[in-house]
């Protein structure tokens, strides 16, 4: 199954081709525009091994995301870390690849969080393998973890190894009107109490909290913090993290990552809060210079996430050490820069 | 040797108290927590703050002389064993707790921060740091990172990597790194992940932030017995399967149970062949659910006896033969020999068995100790360094211990990192190709080889002359193929 792709890889590492790697292609909006031939990885299909009570699935990369997913919901289990669908493609390996977690990432971890292995083939068309499938593991240099959020530029996944986790007994999801103020200091007052948080949201002048866990223990807070129930919850959260609301439509739309009691940005009303304040997306056209400083200051970054990039790139610019670093990283892992190239920084 | 020149050159950088060289100074770091391994180091250099120790490593590495940094120097793998002709980097001074803030749950400390000095001072905001190794009241915080430690709270908390916010770090040439930042992620190659567990081989921490979580609201244990070792480990899956992560799932098998309860007396039933220890902990709603799951789930698995702790001083009790089950098997062998391989938690039973009768071939007990949760387990075999042999003896078995790990498809270590002690099992648990990356992991960051040499990730030849005398090592069969 993997000798085409090797085949491929070592043709396009002996001459210099540009490959795009593309598993659903729900994501090809994320990043800097790439040129090159497709390399596709929807053969590399199927669950490889799934053990409920090790709380580890490995499948290969292609999978579908709605593939994996059904099957963990059959045992009661859950990919913690919610990743995006977007219209309904996304693959196992694509969603590694570009790193992305949903609403429940502040309460549970990140995609990085639960890869605990993965085999890839890296630029020279060398099939390698790290981590594996147990949960605690520290041989050798986190390489699977190094993977994730790469967009691809090190290598091409071809197998991944995730931890799961059991799905809540129950969830039930309560909503305040609240100004944002008051809003990012009650979340981040909730997130230091023992409280079975697990997604939050604001926008447009009313939170949205999700609570899971034990029937009992999801009622007791609901009976402390008070709020209306939010009927059609479900739906909600599926359409925030997929974000497949009208709000997220509009571009330019920014992504901006800040330390999650950052007051209010006032950069306008365009604005939707997630994970307890630390990411605020803004559907804006804004100078890309005062997204950036605005997001510095807040001690994060700003992501131009749907739209046209900006001529220093779509992601926040590296300073000279990490960029020295991370072209020496690439170098080693696709020497000839065949993989994804430009998409993560327009350098390499 | 270091020239005089060079020694020199290293006071100018630093208060004369903070470098030693005489030898009854040098003594005391001649090892880290994994005593069998011993080299007395050149010089000790002691900094004060991260401009002396970015001085130091400009230094170094202008005169190409290698550096092994060190923290509170309680590692299990002899990752912090000073190197022949280089500095030995000690981080212990740069200990002040920077910042707390409640609000964001975070704190921001120096490397040489013990690790329960952390949740100390997080106490007031009723706040604490998750990842509790065993040696957590003298590791310190630069320490944890470097080897990405563990501790009994790791299935439902994880490792260092998962709370670990932000680093401040410099590359063998004195830059200065920040990597990570205030919010949840950060753009580009996630290098925090890299750095963590790095073991000294790529940046010297200066400085850390770390994630904060809310204390649980209540803890509670059970404590159950089994007739048979497989029962406590099926028991181990069963309890996952019921949709219920444990805080803590740990295991003992009978010479543990039996050590531990002549040293602390906990009260632990002794006419058994395995105890495990399960505790829940969160909201009270939900811990009061997940122990009647537990109960359930453990008598229906055989369990010969089930005790739930009615109390605060009943659960530290149970906890205390776990605690103090390695001092306790102390006493019964003049010296033993912890192992920290991890195995796919189905694969218990099978390895247990081959443990035993490995323990039989070498001659030698163990007592096996086991993070049953996340499938991490301690071996500690028992022996006598007094004895002509009998340290090569125990070296041996576990080696074939940790071989024994790779081959059902898990890991060489868990939690204590590979450090010089694992080095050629390295060599069976990765492919030539894969070892190379990694030295080019290394190459990316510090291409003259100069931090904590040798250590980690074994060269190449070293591999091949193993291989050629380890023929079961070298020739696993198919080793390409996924183990399960």
């Amino acid at each position: 199954m993997l000798e085409p792709l090797i085949g491929r890889i070592r043709a396009a590492h002996g001459d210099g081709t540009p490959l795009i790697i593309q598993g659903g292609g729900s994501k090809t909006f994320y990043g800097n525009p790439d040129e090159g031939e497709v390399l596709a990885t929807r053969a590399l299909t199927g669950v490889v091994d799934y053990q409920p009570k090790e709380l580890v699935l490995t499948a290969r990369a292609g999978t579908p995301l709605a593939e994996v997913e059904a099957l963990l919901t059959e045992q009661g289990q859950m990919l913690a870390f919610e990743p995006p669908h977007f219209a309904g493609k996304a693959t196992l390996g694509g969603s590694i690849a570009a790193g992305l977690s949903g609403p429940r990432r502040p309460y549970a971890g990140a995609a990085r969080d639960f890869v605990l292995g993965v085999r890839m083939i890296d630029g020279t068309g060398q099939p390698l393998r790290f981590g594996g499938q147990v949960i605690k593991n520290v041989a050798g240099y986190d390489v699977s973890r190094l993977m994730v959020g790469a967009l691809g530029t090190l290598g091409l996944l071809t197998e991944v190894s995730l931890k799961v986790l059991p799905k809540p007994a129950a969830e039930t999801t309560l909503q305040f009107e609240l100004d944002e103020t008051a809003a990012l200091l009650k979340m981040n007052q909730w997130a230091g109490q023992p409280l079975p948080l697990s997604a939050t949201s604001w926008h447009a002048g009313l939170m949205t909290v999700r609570l899971s866990g034990a029937a009992s223990a999801v009622q007791a807070a609901q009976a402390k913090l008070g709020g209306e129930a939010l009927k059609d919850a479900t739906a909600f959260w599926q359409r925030l993290r997929d974000q497949a609301t009208p709000f997220f439509d509009k571009q330019p739309l920014w992504r901006l990552a800040v330390k999650p009691t950052t007051p209010p940005l006032n950069l306008g009303d365009a604005q939707w809060i997630e994970w307890g304040g630390a990411v605020r997306w803004l559907a804006r056209d804004l100078p890309t210079t005062v997204l950036r400083e605005a997001a510095k200051t807040a001690g994060g970054h700003a992501t131009l996430f749907r739209g046209d990039a900006p001529p220093d790139g779509a992601f926040t610019p590296l300073a000279p050490a990490l960029s020295t670093l991370h072209r020496n990283l690439k170098q080693r892992f696709d020497p000839r820069g065949i993989f994804n190239r430009a998409r993560l920084y327009p350098d390499f | 040797m270091l020239s005089p020149a060079f020694l020199s050159e290293l006071r100018r950088l630093l208060p004369p108290h903070c470098v030693l060289n005489e030898r009854e100074d040098l003594l005391p770091f001649e090892t880290d927590g994994l005593a069998a391994y011993r080299n007395t180091p050149d010089v000790v250099a002691l900094p004060e703050n991260e401009s002396q120790v970015a001085a130091i490593l400009r230094l170094c590495h202008k005169n190409k002389v290698a550096v092994v940094a060190r923290g509170a120097g309680t590692g299990l793998s002899a990752g912090a064993l000073p190197v022949d002709g280089a500095v030995l980097l000690v981080l212990a001074k740069l200990n002040q707790i920077k910042a707390i803030d409640p609000l964001a749950r975070t704190a921001t400390v120096q490397p040489g921060v013990r690790n329960l000095a952390i949740s100390e001072a997080a106490a007031p905001h009723n706040l604490y740091y998750a990842p509790d190794p065993s040696s957590q009241i003298a590791c310190s915080i630069g320490g944890n990172v470097a080897e990405n430690s563990g501790g009994v709270h790791c299935l439902k908390y994880g490792l260092t990597v998962h709370n670990i916010l932000k680093l401040r770090a410099l590359t063998i040439d004195g830059q200065l790194l920040e990597i990570g930042n205030e919010s949840l992620d950060a753009p580009g190659y996630d290098l925090l992940a890299l750095l963590n567990g790095s073991e000294g081989m790529l940046a010297v921490i200066t400085e850390v932030t770390v994630k904060l979580l809310p204390r649980p609201e209540r803890a509670q244990v059970v404590l159950a017995a089994f007739d048979d070792v497989a029962k406590a480990g099926a028991a181990v899956g069963n309890i996952i399967a019921a949709g219920v992560i444990p805080a803590g799932l740990e295991m003992m098998d009978r010479l543990a149970i039996q050590a531990a309860e002549a040293f602390v007396h906990a009260g632990y039933p002794l006419d058994c062949e395995a105890l495990l220890l399960c505790e829940v902990d969160g909201v009270n709603e939900e811990v009061s659910a997940d122990i009647y799951t537990v109960r359930e789930v453990l008598a229906a698995s055989g369990a010969i006896e089930v005790r739930t702790a009615e109390s605060e001083e009943q659960r530290l009790r149970f906890w205390a033969g776990r605690k103090a089950a390695f001092p306790a098997v102390g006493r019964l062998s003049p010296d033993y020999y912890c192992m920290d391989g991890t195995i796919p938690r189905g694969q218990l039973p099978h390895v247990l068995k081959r443990i035993s009768e490995m323990s039989e071939d070498f001659g030698l007990a163990v007592a096996n100790v086991f993070h049953a949760g996340d499938g991490n387990l301690h071996p500690l075999i028992l022996f006598d360094a007094n004895q002509a042999g009998e340290l090569h003896k125990a070296e041996s078995f576990g080696g074939k211990i940790l071989e024994l790990c790779v081959e059902v498809g898990g890991t060489i270590t868990g939690e204590h990192g590979v450090g010089l002690e694992k080095i050629n099992q390295m060599c069976t648990q990765f492919t030539t190709p894969e070892l190379t990356r990694f030295h080019e992991v290394k190459a990316a960051f510090d291409p003259g080889k100069l931090l904590n040499p040798g250590k980690a990730v074994p060269e190449l030849h070293r591999c091949a002359e193993w291989g050629a005398m380890h023929i079961h090592g070298g020739q696993l069969p198919h080793p390409e193929l996924p183990r399960f």
